[in-house]
């Protein structure tokens, strides 16, 4: 492995790594804060409960994802220092922004949030957590916004002089076709997360009848919150589908591996043999999906593999155009499985608590206390194959990955602070998930009743 | 005046933020294991960093995307030239942070001692190593003629630079005690106060020897000015840290920060990242600048989101100005 193999490596696996808190922290800030939001309106206690019990899982979650967003930040700049001089006019300025208006956003509200019970006005404190929730959002749209950079450059011009991309317009850079259908996607697959991971913890409860007033509407919420926002998924992915084909339609020939243009082209629900498009030993095909899929129309016309291949070669010179070809095709399928299987779930498991119903099945228990995997992996996959599809650039059709690298750092840097990170990781993901597990079990806490005195020595209501 | 010099001033001003703010919860971090005698009075100590600790975080975190976007040379060059005291800063401040979180949330006391130890040792390797790599920044580094880093991890290590990361230790903890007088009541009041009249002697000998070397090596007359403005307050810190003043102390330390890291800038300025092989590779304010488009388009954002969060950054200091004391620190944690 050489330095651009490590960095690679390192940048999946911190990037995966990041994103599995992310989108948790994102759906859960906005179900926590309406779930405050129903407590303040209502003054009833079980939303009380419901706020802090999803609330301290949330926090558990979003110290993760601050921690591990700081490495994303630095990565650029330590192993991609050729990208970064390449792309900086025109990259760092959405990272900028985003920190400016979302970061700061959100750690300071969030800290009042925290500490704050005591501390502010009900109605000011409730409005914390909704800035929190804002500024994740914030932050979302301008990384976002930068990514679908990559995949879609607009609003820059080439320096001949420097050989570098420069900005020319930062409205176009922020309303690019490829982000605005980029975050819609992104955002409703964090809700469903989230919607997740209130099915799946209230289930565990619900199972053991435990703190029924509690779990039960819990369920509920997180269970319609997944099917709503996968309904979202759906509608934005296909847009997204369209798009991709439009701007990188290599992407959308690897994500089928799919060789030679083809009208009508058949979606492939899997294979069974060799991806290379010498031969399939079988694979089970829905005709025209496909086209359906990448043009919107059941008899359009989807360019292969070996036809851009030959297109790019003419455009950008000799070499190697199209992705890892099993990569992008088993990850574009496990992210819409995964996130189908997480749908259909949460509406079995709607049906069997329709008008007041218990479920007794176990099978169907064990599926939702499951069912929060799902959109992790979903998300996973999904940024798998959004990154490793559009290879082999960093930016589509400008800039290399193999001219991204930091010349200036050594094999041996470059794999320390891969062997480092992955670790380290590793070490907190044990340490993250038992502290959820364990105040997952430990339920939603009882409230005290008022002291009713306004006394300044009290302790605090809130403490580290 | 040119956009270039207006954004190396935001940098600047976003460093000296950093240093001020962070600064202290660092401090605060490194005498853990000093001030705090029992697991109550350490709660205690972190808890007058809690509700703002990660907002000051997140003037690096702007620090350093404010670079990308502005000086995208500088941040390369930078990033992947000091590549290991980066990830030894990454490391710390994962574990510092997550320890924050995380420490109260187990009633064992051996999983709060593991807990303590990366919030000490998460706090002081960035402590040391920010001045570290701002020695070495003013130094000037091995640049060759692309702006590419050619030195080594050792040479990153000169006894200048090392004078540089002792003294944002000393001061931070200095710093640090000075915040805990002037946040907490009691007992720990009195000692942090005690503490701090102890250290402002060998602190301000620390700290005198970076800025005269720092001096000496660069003739710049604005330079000298802030440093021995930053001198100055530094020794008002005397007495107002021995009459307990701690308001007044507590505005001279971060006083000190602050000048000291626009003394610094100031003597760095046009360059940004000066070459030590020769000066036509040193990355200035010019050629490692974007274009003028992002510049005005990042003026135009900095000029409206900044006073906002500077607003309400000072709202939660207000809303948590209470000092506080051990009673006040209720029996079981990380409750929310």
């Amino acid at each position: 492995m050489d330095t651009l193999d490590i960095a690679r490596w390192q940048f999946g696996i911190t990037t995966v790594y990041h994103f599995l808190f992310v989108p948790i922290t994102i759906g859960m800030s906005v179900l926590v804060a309406g779930l405050q939001t129903a407590w303040v309106r209502t003054g009833k206690e079980h939303y009380l409960r419901a706020t802090k019990f999803w609330g301290k899982l949330f926090l558990i979650n979003f110290a993760m994802g601050v921690v591990t967003g700081i490495v994303q930040e630095f990565q650029f700049g330590m192993n991609w220092s050729d990208y970064s001089r390449f792309v900086g006019d025109i990259f760092g300025a959405p990272l900028a922004i985003e920190g400016l208006l979302a970061f700061f956003l959100e750690s300071t509200f969030l800290g009042l949030w925290i500490f704050g019970w005591d501390r502010l006005p009900k109605k000011v404190h409730l409005a914390t957590i909704w800035a929190a929730a804002i500024g994740t959002l914030l932050s979302a749209y301008f990384i976002l916004a930068a990514n679908s950079w990559m995949q879609h450059p607009v609003g820059y011009t080439m320096n001949a002089e420097t050989g570098r991309a420069e900005l020319t317009s930062i409205w176009r850079l922020l309303t690019n076709s490829t982000t605005l259908v980029t975050f819609p996607h992104t955002i409703t697959a964090c809700f469903l997360t989230g919607g997740a991971v209130l099915m799946a913890v209230s289930a565990w409860h619900l199972k053991r009848h435990n703190q029924a007033d509690v779990f039960r509407p819990s369920l509920k919420l997180g269970a319609w919150v997944v099917l709503i926002a996968g309904v979202g998924v759906l509608i934005t992915g296909d847009q997204q589908a369209r798009i991709m084909t439009e701007q990188q339609p290599m992407k959308m020939a690897a994500a089928e591996a799919l060789y030679e243009n083809s009208q009508p082209a058949s979606f492939s629900i899997f294979t069974i043999g060799s991806l290379d498009g010498q031969e399939e030993l079988y694979s089970v095909r829905i005709p025209s999906l496909l086209s359906f899929l990448a043009t919107g129309t059941f008899d359009g016309e989807v360019e292969g593999i070996d036809n851009l291949q030959a297109e790019y070669e003419q455009k950008y010179g000799p070499g190697e155009y199209a992705p890892s070809i099993p990569v992008t095709y088993w990850s574009f399928r496990l992210m819409m499985g995964f996130g189908i299987l997480t749908m259909a779930v949460a509406l079995v498991a709607l049906w069997a608590m329709r008008r007041g119903r218990t479920p007794t099945s176990r099978w169907l228990w064990l599926a939702v206390i499951l069912s929060f995997g799902g959109p992790l992996a979903a998300n996973s996959f999904g940024w798998i194959f959004t990154e490793m599809g559009r290879q082999p650039w960093t930016v589509f059709g400008l800039f290399r990955t193999s001219e991204s690298v930091s010349p200036s750092v050594s094999t041996g840097e470059a794999a320390t602070s891969l062997i480092t990170l992955t670790l380290l990781y590793g070490v907190l993901a044990v340490v993250e998930a038992g502290l959820f597990v364990k105040y997952a079990r430990a339920g939603a806490p009882e409230i005290p009743p008022p002291s009713g005195s306004d006394d300044a020595d009290r302790p605090l209501a809130f403490a580290y | 005046m040119e956009l270039t010099t207006v954004w190396f001033a935001l940098i600047a001003i976003l460093w000296a933020g950093y240093f001020l703010l962070e600064g202290f919860d660092f401090g605060v971090g490194v005498l853990l294991p000093v001030l705090g005698r029992d697991n109550r009075e350490r709660r205690l100590m972190i808890n007058t960093i809690g509700p703002v600790w990660d907002g000051n975080e997140v003037w690096v975190i702007v620090a350093g995307g404010a670079t990308f976007a502005a000086f995208p040379e500088w941040y390369a060059t930078l990033f992947s030239g000091f590549y290991l005291p980066l990830l030894l800063i990454l490391v710390a401040l994962i574990v510092r942070g997550v320890a924050f979180e995380y420490r109260g949330k187990r009633d064992d006391d051996r999983w709060r001692r593991r807990w303590d130890l990366c919030i000490i040792v998460g706090s002081l390797v960035p402590a040391v190593l920010w001045g570290v790599a701002f020695g070495n920044i003013v130094r000037g580094v091995r640049l060759d003629a692309d702006h590419e880093y050619v030195g080594g991890f050792f040479d990153l290590l000169n006894p200048y630079a090392l004078v540089g990361g002792l003294t944002t230790l000393a001061l931070f903890t200095l710093h640090g005690a000075v915040f805990l007088a002037l946040k907490t009541d009691g007992e720990m009041r009195e000692r942090a106060g005690k503490l701090a009249a102890r250290l402002i002697v060998p602190v301000i000998v620390i700290a005198a020897a970076f800025l005269l070397w720092t001096a000496l090596a660069h003739h710049d007359v604005a330079g000298w000015i802030l440093m021995g403005a930053a001198a100055v307050s530094l020794v008002a810190a005397v007495p107002a840290i021995r009459a307990r003043r701690e308001g007044w102390a507590f505005l001279a330390t971060a006083a000190t920060l602050v000048l000291a890291v626009f003394a610094l800038f100031v003597t760095l300025f046009p360059n940004v990242m000066p070459s030590s092989i020769a000066d036509a590779n040193s990355l200035t304010v010019t050629n490692a600048s974007a274009s003028p488009y992002t510049l005005k388009v990042m003026t135009w954002v900095a000029v409206a989101c900044t006073p906002i969060v500077l607003l309400y950054q000072s709202w939660t200091y207000w809303v948590f100005r209470k000092r506080l004391s051990v009673d006040r620190i209720p029996a079981s944690g990380g409750h929310a």
